[in-house]
């Protein structure tokens, strides 16, 4: 199995890292060619208005909107649940997310820099505390019908899953557990097995 | 020393969050901007952050005098005009100008050696604030007397304010060079490498062992092109400071949209070469070589 990292920027290193541990191919994803050969992706940590432009810019952004609409495994940390939320708010007006969660997310709903904080947290389908590394980060203010909310932090929504989309607030890729990574993975291999 | 203990509580300013800010600054373009129309600019143009500052580099060194903290008023019209980190500096060593820039929320403090100096023998103690601190190095034992006082960041200082990339490539190279000398030591010689490098010990060691900076590692000073941009990308850094190039240029959009690209793709020479046309002027550069020594800012810090 084939997973990307969309590296348009971001902390891309560390999810290639965490994901080459899991069993896992992992490779950068930056043109289209390169999607083509994905069974899953990843879409990292960074800043998700300097993503989202530069995926319209480099004419990614139709091709990995569309597969993952039509069924791509997606995994997203902080930036990456951005991008993955059907609507975004705090964002700039002319920011496009690519969706894939019916959802509504809000750009650093925690705070600026000095609020991003540590934290042990809950996870279900995960055992045991995972310790949660929050960045600027976002949280989920609406879910719809068939999102699952897997973790909260003081009632705020920050982990959920819908069908083979799997997105975080936090960042799992900067701690070294490869729980959510793997959790992710199985759910790629069995969407592999069901396609 | 980056595993903080373990509590159930929520726990700000650790090393691992002051790091991780900047793992998610990785493949990103920073500019300098000195008001909140500049900074639209380089938001709208893919800028990962940016650096509010009174005058740039260039202008610092056209008009000398005495340079400081930016006005308060200021950093905070550029926090409220976009969403995307503001960074700004405060002068080596000057501690009260940094515990301003954290009250008023800024997202890094660059203690940075293009304001003049406000202390000739100590640089701020890092550890005692929230907000994360990116520092200059020419060098890695200055990069490490950074670390080991709590940079978060590092940054080549290059010559800033020339629009001459020279320096920072001397940077970069000798940064690199010094990173891969200490992987071939042997545990006796690193004794001896971390006096040569009036650096702690822990932290040579743990370089020797690791191959990088245990924190991310951009480029700054002298960048003034989309090529320039990638040639330090290439050189290794994580990401790349542009400070008088963008907004001392013809077409500064156009031109920040630009170096952005080339940051991302900076090991394709095609697109280097589609978004290096037409971009109208450059920056007028300085020859570093040409420079008085009292004029050069990269000497500054300790």
């Amino acid at each position: 199995m084939i997973i990307g990292v969309l590296a348009l920027q971001g902390d891309v290193r560390e999810h290639l890292a965490a994901l080459a541990e899991c069993d896992v191919i992992a490779r950068p994803v930056r043109r289209p060619a390169e999607l083509d050969d994905v069974d899953a992706i990843v879409i990292p940590g960074g800043e998700s208005t300097t993503m989202s432009k530069l995926l319209v810019d480099f004419e990614l952004f139709e091709p990995l909107h569309k597969r993952i609409a039509e069924g791509l495994p997606a995994f997203g940390s902080c930036a990456g649940m951005i991008m993955l939320a059907d609507e975004v708010l705090d964002g700039r007006p002319d920011q496009r997310s690519l969706g894939g969660i019916d959802m509504t997310v809000r750009r650093n709903a925690f705070g600026r820099q000095v609020d991003s904080f540590e934290k042990e947290i809950e996870l279900s389908g995960v055992d045991g505390p995972v310790h949660a590394v929050f960045i600027r980060a976002p949280w989920v203010e609406r879910v719809g019908e068939g999102v699952t909310v897997i973790g909260e932090v003081d009632g705020r929504i920050v982990a959920v899953r819908q069908r083979n989309v799997l997105a975080t607030a936090f960042h799992p890729e900067l701690t070294g557990d490869l729980r959510v990574h793997r959790l992710f993975v199985d759910m790629a291999r069995a969407q592999q097995t069901e396609g | 020393m980056s595993t903080e203990p373990v509590t159930s509580a929520p726990v700000t300013g650790t090393a691992r969050v002051k790091r991780g800010m900047a793992e998610m600054l990785k493949g990103g373009v920073i500019m300098d901007v000195v008001n909140a129309d500049q900074a639209k600019i380089a938001e709208d143009a893919g800028a990962v952050a940016v650096m509010a500052l009174e005058r740039v580099p260039a202008d610092i060194r056209a008009e000398g005098g005495v340079s400081r903290m930016s006005d308060p008023d200021m950093v905070e019209g550029i926090i409220n005009a976009v969403s995307i980190p503001v960074m700004a500096k405060a002068r080596i060593g000057h501690f009260v100008e940094a515990q301003v820039l954290q009250a008023i929320g800024v997202d890094y403090v660059d203690e940075s050696e293009v304001l003049t100096p406000a202390d000739e023998a100590n640089h701020i103690d890092k550890w005692a604030f929230t907000v994360p601190f990116v520092c200059g190095a020419t060098n890695l034992g200055e990069a490490l007397r950074r670390i080991a006082e709590g940079a978060a960041m590092i940054r080549s200082k290059g010559e800033a304010g020339t629009g001459n990339v020279v320096e920072a490539t001397r940077h970069m190279r000798q940064i690199r060079a010094d990173i891969r000398r200490l992987t071939i030591l042997d545990d006796t010689e690193l004794f001896a490498a971390a006096k040569e490098l009036r650096a702690p010990f822990e932290l040579v060691k743990e370089i020797s062992e690791t191959g990088k900076l245990p924190v991310v590692l951009f480029t700054a000073g002298g960048i003034a092109t989309p090529a320039d941009a990638a040639m330090m990308m290439q050189l290794g850094a994580e990401g790349v400071f542009v400070g008088s190039g963008i907004f001392k240029s013809g077409d500064p959009a156009k031109r920040a949209a630009a170096i952005v690209k080339a940051t991302t793709f900076h090991d394709d020479p095609d697109v280097i070469a589609k978004v290096s046309r037409g971009l109208g002027e450059a920056m007028v550069g300085i020859n570093v070589a040409t420079l008085p020594d009292e004029q050069r800012l990269a000497t500054r810090g300790w």
